[in-house]
Parts: structure tokens; C-alpha cells; sequence
């Protein structure tokens, strides 16, 4: 092992989609070909700079990047210690980072001659995300989603069917985000020709986890070209939200060898870490497998996977990216977790002091910035990444107070 | 020699190809799964492939995982799977058992404890559906090392590089999933599974199993005559399901179903 200082932390994953002893590709025969196919496209459209042009054309013209960062000045004072930077993903169109990586995919499976896009959604982010980019390509377009999910997203749903799309309620399970995901799976197995399998996040077998996290890294290369503008220097501290993780890979990556920035990534807490009603597989989970990689995970004594809670949908997976547990054994990250009050508390703050409705997802790493920020300087600086907008929670929200809207 | 081994060299020698059934451990209870074992032998089954459940069957159908989630609300571990395989070897010493499910248990177990007490058990082979050979390296060798055959999946879109290490990395026999889909899914093309089945044989002296699509007795035929062993899941978790409430029943309807096959393929 290389001293921490010599470490090449962008060097992962290895040949097989290994980050260290997690990743790889843990999945039936049936699909193993498939994903070979899509390594060897990725492969090559990565480096192809007329793909690349084509990305960053509609990230311009299509998404609004390159998305602002606000210097949050009133909460920062209020906080009384770091100076607060946002990056606006929730300005983004469709309302969240996810569409970062719903360009990139959908403009590869173009590349690749498929017509079928088949996605997971728990929130419905990142369904809508992907029913918007295939609207746009003219491709067929079906969406995975838990019941749970579909009838605490009902707007989402909505949006998804209006952009053409099919939402398939999955009743399996626990009827949330990684039963959705193991039937899209399923789905690709049986449409493999055709279909193109568009995973949200930077989890599932390689080559998603690195393919993901590279559609998503724009956010972190704008952000700190953007803070050495601002601020004429680096960040002292980054944080963000992690369920699967793509939007924290996304901010995290191109900063993860300037040493001197520390890194933070917020897992939901739900109803606390010893109630064992959560979703912090980093925090309280251990190395398991599922859905096509090692990672950590929240299981049982047996094995078996294990229903996670958070208020926000978001977060609710029992698993997370391969790259966030490398990241967090080799300490180069550091992740903590917020409860679900915590995480409102933080929603209502943003809201009235900065006048900016954050998603419930990002709401837990606007709650982590609330305890970190006043054990900083005030000449020191937290770039969050502010994932979402909230929009999507008002009926969530407006229920944690008896309000049905 | 192992018992997978032998049981197909027998069969070659009788002329008869084999019958393979699945069940998922512990659907509808854990109670059933002994006798259940017991009467698909009875019945004509050759090798039993026994389910371990897993939270997240990812390569199975709405039947299968519907028995897994059956399996698991009774509290089916891997432990008590394989305590039932321990209690099947009391009496049947002549039937080879194969194991199939998810890496996940087994790894929470680790692959040293696995495979030295499924070997104690009287376990045969065993097939970790999301395990390919590129990751598996370290549990193969321990299940080898303790005499059990790690036995593979093979699809209709693995490449001939694929099949031939597949086939290198394999014992017992070769499952073949004979069509894009999951367990329980659509119709068979005969004609493609021969001429894959071709593609296999090239690769390999080990007898091939087909599986996934084969849901009566003229199909278990058809199929006979093309692999050297019939896999049937859904379609008798299906009687199962259909009678969960009712565990004798549910034995039952299995053997027959099973005596049905077994008549189909001998003839």
C-alpha cells in the first residue's frame, strides 16, 4: 500500500470493477454478456470526443449547466462558524442531479442501437429523469417502482406517465427501491436485444458504478473550478447525502485527491441507528452481496436483506455504492448519519432562512452542515451539494405537520 | 466418485436421461421440505436441487421469489437448509443433493464454514446463481476441497470463450438456462437450445442439464431427448404455492406432477 499521500485516489476501480475488496460483478450468466457488451461501449464512448460533445451540448442547452454555486451568507451566519457554499443541482432540469447520468446513459444506449430504456426509481427522480431523456430520444421508456414508493410518490408517478413513460408498481418484497431494482434486472435478463438498463445510481454490477459516477462527476469538476473562482481556494469540507450515492460520488470525485479537503458523506438515519429503523449501511450495515456488487449492507444475521426506513425515499436502500465503502475503510471519507427529524429540521431551516425547498435526500446533508459548520472558522468554507429540490416532499412534509394537501 | 458423477453415469448406462426437480427449503414451512424431499425421490426425481431463500432473487421469477418470501416469513436459514439435508442423508443415501441460491448467506456464513458443513451434511453440489467464475475463485476451491461440485449456469448468450471456461470451472454437470429470462418465464425454442447445446458439448464431457421454460411432461420429453437432464422449478413451486395452506396436498400434487415427468422423459 502506497503512503496516503502518494495515493492516486481517482485509480479505482481495477480491470474487474473492483474498488478494493468491493464492486466487481456479482450476477447471474444471463446477464454477464450484456454487461460485457455495455463495458466495452462505455469504454469506448468515453473517450470518443464527438460522445463527449454530445454530453456536454445537451448538460449546456438541455439541463442548465453548469449549475450555480450560492454562497449561502445568511445561514452561514447564523451557524456561526464555516462559510456555506451550495452546488445547485436543484436547479437542474427535472429537479435533481440524476439527469446528469440519464444523458449519459440514454446517449449511449442510442450509441448502441438500443430502443428500450428500462429504469429503477425510488423517489422518482430519477424515473422522471429518465422518462424526460427518453421522450426527448423518441425511446421506448418503462419504469420500475415499488408500491410503497408509487404511493408515496404520486406526482413523480404522474410526471413519469405524462413523459410517455410505463411505471410498473413492483409488489415484491418490501416493495421498495431494491425491489424495483431486482425487477428491472429482471427485465433486462428477458429484453436483453433491445433494452437498455439505465441504473440511477453508482451501485449494481460493473460497469455502472464507475460509469455512473463518471456522468456524474460534472458536478464536482464545475464545483471546484467554481469555488477557486469564488473564493480564489479550495473548499476546507465537502458534504452530501448517500443512499446509493451518485450524487456524493459526483461531488466527491474530482476532489478526492486534494487531500486537504475533508470529505463527508450522510447516510439516513430514519428513526435512529439503534432502532434498527434506518438506511446507513455504512454506518450500522457490513460486507455483503447484492445486486451485482460487494458493498456494505443492512442484513441480518442470516443474510437476508433487511427493509430500511428513512422519510425520504431517496435514501431508502439497504445497499450503497462500491466506491463510498472503499472510500470509507481507506478513511479518505468520512460517513455519519441524520434521523429523519433531524433531516426536517434541517428542510424547514434552508427553507425560511435561504428561501431554497431542498429534497428530503439533501435535507440530511444540509442537517450534517448544521452540526459541522460551527466547529469550523468563519474563514473556512462547507461545499454541499445540494442534490434536489423539494418539491416532490410538500405532501410528505406537510404530513410530518397533519396536513394532507 | 462423487454421487452426481455416478448418478449420471448410471442413467447413461441405463439409457435414461435425468430428472431434476427444485424446490425452494422451507416453502410453505420447514416441516414439509424432508417429506417433500422424500417423495420426489419416490416419484422419479435423479438429483434435488433444494433453493436456499434469499431476500433478493434477482435471476428468478414472481414463483420462485414467492417462495422464498414463504420460506423466510417461517424463518428458513441457511443453517436449517442445511439441517434438512442432513436429516434427507439419515435415509437416502443414494440421491445427490445440489444446493442453489445467492452468495449473500454464504458469505455471512464464510465459504470455509459453508462448504465444510454442507460436506457434513451430505451435500452434493452447489450452484450460486449470482456467482460467476471471475469471483468465485476462492469459494470454488474450498467447496472443491471438501468434495462438492461447484456446478454453473450457462445461457443462451454466453459466448464459446465463456462456455469454455464455465465448463473449466465446473463439476457435476452444466446448467444450461435455456431461454433470455428468468425462472418461470416464456416459451422454448427447441431448435436454439440444440443447436447451443451443440456449441456446449464441444467444450465439455460433462452431462448437461437444461432448465428454466419446462413446465409439463411433453416438454420434459422434448427436451430429454436434447440435454442429459431435465430441470423443472416453477412449475412444481407452482403446486406448491397452490396448496400452501395444505402440506399433504401439496406433497401430493408434487408427485404426481414429478411421476408425470418422470413418465414423459423415459418415454
Amino acid at each position: 500500500m502506497a503512503t496516503e499521500t502518494t495515493t492516486n485516489w481517482q485509480s479505482m476501480p481495477d480491470e474487474n470493477g473492483h474498488f478494493g475488496p468491493y464492486g466487481g460483478i456479482f450476477v447471474s450468466e444471463t446477464l454477464m454478456e450484456a454487461l460485457h457488451e455495455l463495458r466495452l461501449a462505455y469504454e469506448k464512448y468515453i473517450k470518443d470526443p464527438d460522445f463527449l460533445a454530445e454530453i456536454d451540448a445537451d448538460l449546456q442547452h438541455y439541463v442548465g449547466r453548469p449549475s450555480p454555486v450560492y454562497h449561502a451568507e445568511r445561514w452561514s451566519r447564523q451557524l456561526g462558524g464555516a462559510q456555506i457554499f451550495l452546488k445547485r443541482e436543484d436547479l437542474n432540469h427535472t429537479g435533481a442531479h440524476k439527469v446528469n447520468n440519464t444523458i449519459g446513459q440514454a446517449l449511449l444506449a442510442k450509441r448502441m442501437g438500443k430502443t428500450r430504456i428500462i429504469a429503477e426509481t425510488g423517489a422518482g427522480q430519477h424515473g422522471v429523469a429518465t422518462a424526460t431523456v427518453a421522450a426527448r430520444l423518441g425511446l421506448e421508456c418503462v419504469v420500475y417502482m415499488g408500491e410503497v414508493d408509487v404511493a408515496r410518490q404520486e406526482a413523480n408517478v404522474y410526471r413519469m406517465k405524462l413523459l410517455g413513460a410505463k411505471v410498473v408498481p413492483v409488489s415484491s418484497g418490501s416493495k421498495t427501491l431494491k425491489d424495483a431494482l431486482n425487477e428491472a434486472m429482471r427485465d433486462w435478463v428477458t429484453n436483453v436485444d433491445n433494452t437498455f438498463y439505465i441504473i440511477g445510481t453508482v451501485a449494481g454490477p460493473h460497469p455502472y458504478p464507475a460509469m455512473v459516477r463518471d456522468f456524474q462527476a460534472v458536478i464536482g469538476r464545475e464545483a471546484r473550478q467554481q469555488m477557486l473562482d469564488m473564493t480564489g481556494r479550495l473548499p476546507d469540507a465537502l458534504v452530501a447525502c448517500v443512499g446509493g450515492g451518485s450524487n456524493a460520488i459526483g461531488l466527491f470525485y474530482p476532489f478526492l485527491n486534494d487531500e486537504s479537503v475533508a470529505i463527508y458523506g450522510i447516510e439516513a438515519a430514519g428513526d435512529g441507528l439503534d432502532t434498527g429503523h434506518h438506511a446507513a449501511p455504512l454506518c450500522a450495515g457490513k460486507p455483503g452481496v447484492l445486486h451485482g456488487n460487494r458493498t456494505y449492507l443492512i442484513e441480518d444475521d442470516n443474510g437476508q436483506i433487511i427493509e430500511t426506513h428513512s422519510i425520504s425515499a431517496g435514501l431508502d436502500y439497504p445497499g450503497v455504492g462500491p466506491e463510498h465503502a472503499w472510500l470509507k475503510d481507506m478513511k479518505r471519507a468520512k460517513y455519519d448519519a441524520v434521523n429523519d427529524k433531524e433531516a426536517l429540521q434541517a428542510f424547514h431551516d434552508l427553507t425560511r432562512i435561504e428561501g431554497i425547498i431542498p429534497a428530503l435526500e439533501t435535507s440530511h446533508a444540509l442537517a450534517y452542515v448544521t452540526k459541522l459548520a460551527p466547529t469550523m472558522r468563519t474563514d473556512q468554507s462547507i461545499l454541499v451539494n445540494l442534490s434536489g429540490r423539494g418539491d416532490k416532499d410538500m405532501h410528505t412534509v406537510a404530513a410530518t405537520e397533519g396536513i394532507n394537501l | 466418485m462423487s454421487r452426481i458423477k455416478g448418478c449420471f453415469e448410471r442413467l447413461k448406462s441405463e439409457g435414461r436421461k435425468a430428472l431434476i426437480p427444485y424446490i425452494t427449503a422451507g416453502d410453505p414451512d420447514q416441516a414439509v421440505t424432508l417429506p417433500m424431499m422424500h417423495r420426489l425421490v419416490e416419484s422419479g426425481a435423479d438429483i434435488i436441487e433444494l433453493g436456499i431463500p434469499f431476500s433478493d432473487p434477482m435471476a428468478d421469477g414472481p414463483v420462485i421469489q414467492r417462495a422464498a418470501e414463504r420460506a423466510l416469513e417461517k424463518g428458513t436459514s441457511l443453517h436449517n437448509v442445511l439441517e434438512m439435508v442432513k436429516r434427507f442423508r439419515e435415509t437416502d443415501r443414494e440421491t445427490p443433493v445440489v444446493l442453489m441460491g445467492y452468495l449473500n448467506p454464504v458469505e455471512v456464513m464464510g465459504y470455509a464454514t459453508f462448504a465444510r458443513e454442507a460436506a457434513e451434511a451430505g451435500v452434493d453440489g452447489v450452484l450460486t446463481v449470482d456467482l460467476p467464475p471471475e469471483e468465485g475463485s476462492e469459494m470454488h476451491d474450498v467447496l472443491l476441497a471438501n468434495n462438492i461440485d461447484p456446478i454453473f449456469l450457462l445461457a443462451p448468450t454466453s459466448t464459446v470463450e465463456r462456455i469454455r471456461k464455465i465448463c473449466n470451472a465446473s463439476s457435476g454437470y452444466v446448467y444450461y438456462v435455456s431461454l433470455k429470462g428468468i425462472t418461470g418465464a416464456g416459451h422454448l425454442d427447441l431448435d436454439s437450445v440444440a443447436s447451443k447445446l451443440g456449441e456446449i458439448r464441444k467444450q465439455t464431457d460433462l452431462p448437461v442439464g437444461v432448465g428454466f421454460g419446462i413446465k409439463d411432461a411433453e416438454t420434459a420429453s422434448r427436451m430429454g431427448k436434447l440435454a442429459d437432464a431435465v430441470i423443472v422449478g416453477s412449475a412444481i413451486v407452482t403446486r406448491i404455492e397452490e396448496n400452501a395452506e395444505q402440506p399433504e396436498a401439496a406433497i401430493e400434487s408434487v408427485g404426481n406432477f414429478v411421476a408425470e415427468l418422470r413418465r414423459g422423459l423415459d418415454a
